[in-house]
């Protein structure tokens, strides 16, 4: 066991972990956040997908030592400070962007970590961005036009929900 | 997984040591090596993370004009930070799994571990780069040697890997949708004393030089100088993604297509 510590949403945090931990793990066992999600644990899907020092990374495919120092943000941290929901997840729900919602919090991440380095982007831009998330329920139009919403672009020309 | 400790030296001395110990195991950016523990098919007593070093990562050219890349950078910072310099390099890495495995992926990982659908075997040889680690400079022409093969040496980690930027070049890949490797992936060079062309994906034997077609586009740098060229489907890789004689077939169309991108 080692231990590890790492600001987590802003937050200080730390524990006690094996070397074979994952950070997936690490976030959803001690720390308790399950906002983020294991759906294949293959590095297929994306549904873990946080960011570690700004970047979006698989938290299925890092071990949480890693992360030992790192900055990290999960779904959790996305709601404004109010408690409101950020501007990605408001148009998710706008846009009706998910139907069972398992990816959703991968999505999300995916979606912020695209538009960080590409604020207005194509919807093919948007559609080749997402390849390392998968919607199992297919919901993939909708979350596409949410994510070009929460860019400021209109998307009324986009065919209906 | 097995269970294993895990080591994160700050300096590339300090994972020199690490890799001594019994049971050791080079970490790069793991994202191969840790679907592989999940499945139980290593079992490394100790890994050591080459993540946190930084003398290993990043990009600069060297004093004779070579593009030269340290082991531990990741495909997302090739993408970003080779584009002037070598733009088909830059291309390829931008093409690699998806952009959270861009994030963690790196150069070195993907050469030591020698995938037969990895991409960047594909560049390293068509471009002859030279493989460097902590103890010596390693051809590309010597450094592949079959499927999932290298020249490196127990604990031997890949620092650098230096790029001879061609004249013009391009990288076909022909993507597995599924698992986002190459079904079959071509990358053609051309420099001043020749062209040089090697494919991934297509052969049992892993990465591999079409010395034909590199005959023919050294004289003529056409796609059609290939026309009258085919490859043998004996040795290709056969699987539920495609027939040798399917993977042969493709050899030739991606390198066409690679001379004619790269113009």
């Amino acid at each position: 066991m080692a231990k590890v510590s790492m600001t987590v949403n802003g937050a200080a945090a730390s524990g006690e972990v094996e070397g074979r931990t994952l950070l997936v793990e690490f976030l959803r066992g001690p720390l308790g956040l399950t906002g983020t999600h294991v759906g294949c644990d293959t590095s297929q899907c994306g549904a873990c997908v946080v960011h570690v020092n700004g970047e979006a990374v698989k938290a299925c495919t890092m071990f949480a030592a890693e992360a030992d120092g790192a900055e990290v943000r999960t779904i959790e941290g996305m709601a404004n400070a109010d408690g409101s929901l950020g501007v990605i997840q408001q148009a998710f729900q706008d846009h009706h962007g998910l139907q069972c919602g398992f990816c959703t919090p991968g999505m999300v991440m995916s979606a912020a970590a695209l538009l960080k380095d590409n604020p207005k982007p194509t919807e093919a831009e948007v559609r080749k961005y997402l390849e390392g998330n998968i919607c199992r329920c297919t919901g993939y139009h909708n979350i596409v036009k949410a994510i070009m919403a929460a860019s400021g672009q209109d998307v009324s020309a986009i065919a209906a929900e | 997984m097995y269970a294993f400790e895990i080591e994160r030296p700050s300096t590339l001395a300090e994972a020199v040591s690490a890799l001594s110990a019994e049971g050791a195991q080079a970490l790069g950016g793991g994202q191969t090596l840790i679907p592989t523990l999940k499945q139980r098919l290593a079992a490394p007593e100790v890994l050591v993370s080459l993540s946190g070093i930084s003398e290993m990562k990043g990009v600069c050219p060297d004093d004779d004009g070579r593009l030269c890349i340290g082991g531990a950078t990741t495909h997302a910072a090739v993408a970003r930070d080779a584009a002037a310099a070598y733009p088909a390099l830059a291309a390829l890495a931008s093409h690699i799994g998806d952009p959270a495995v861009r994030n963690r992926g790196t150069i070195g990982g993907s050469l030591a571990n020698n995938d037969p659908a990895a991409c960047y075997p594909a560049a390293a040889l068509a471009s002859n780069a030279t493989i460097v680690t902590q103890n010596r400079a390693i051809d590309a022409d010597d450094y592949f040697q079959g499927l999932f093969t290298t020249a490196l040496e127990e604990g031997e980690i890949i620092t650098e890997v230096k790029f001879a930027i061609p004249e013009a070049a391009n990288y076909q890949k022909f993507l597995q949708p599924a698992s986002r490797f190459a079904l079959v992936g071509v990358f053609v060079a051309k420099y001043a004393d020749g062209v040089r062309v090697a494919v991934t994906g297509a052969s049992e034997d892993g990465v591999f030089r079409w010395s034909e077609a590199e005959a023919a586009l050294s004289s003529d740098f056409s796609a059609g100088a290939l026309d009258g060229l085919s490859v043998p489907a004996e040795g290709m890789i056969g699987d539920l993604h495609g027939t040798p004689e399917y993977r042969a077939h493709l050899v030739k169309v991606m390198t066409k297509r690679a001379v004619a991108a790269a113009g």
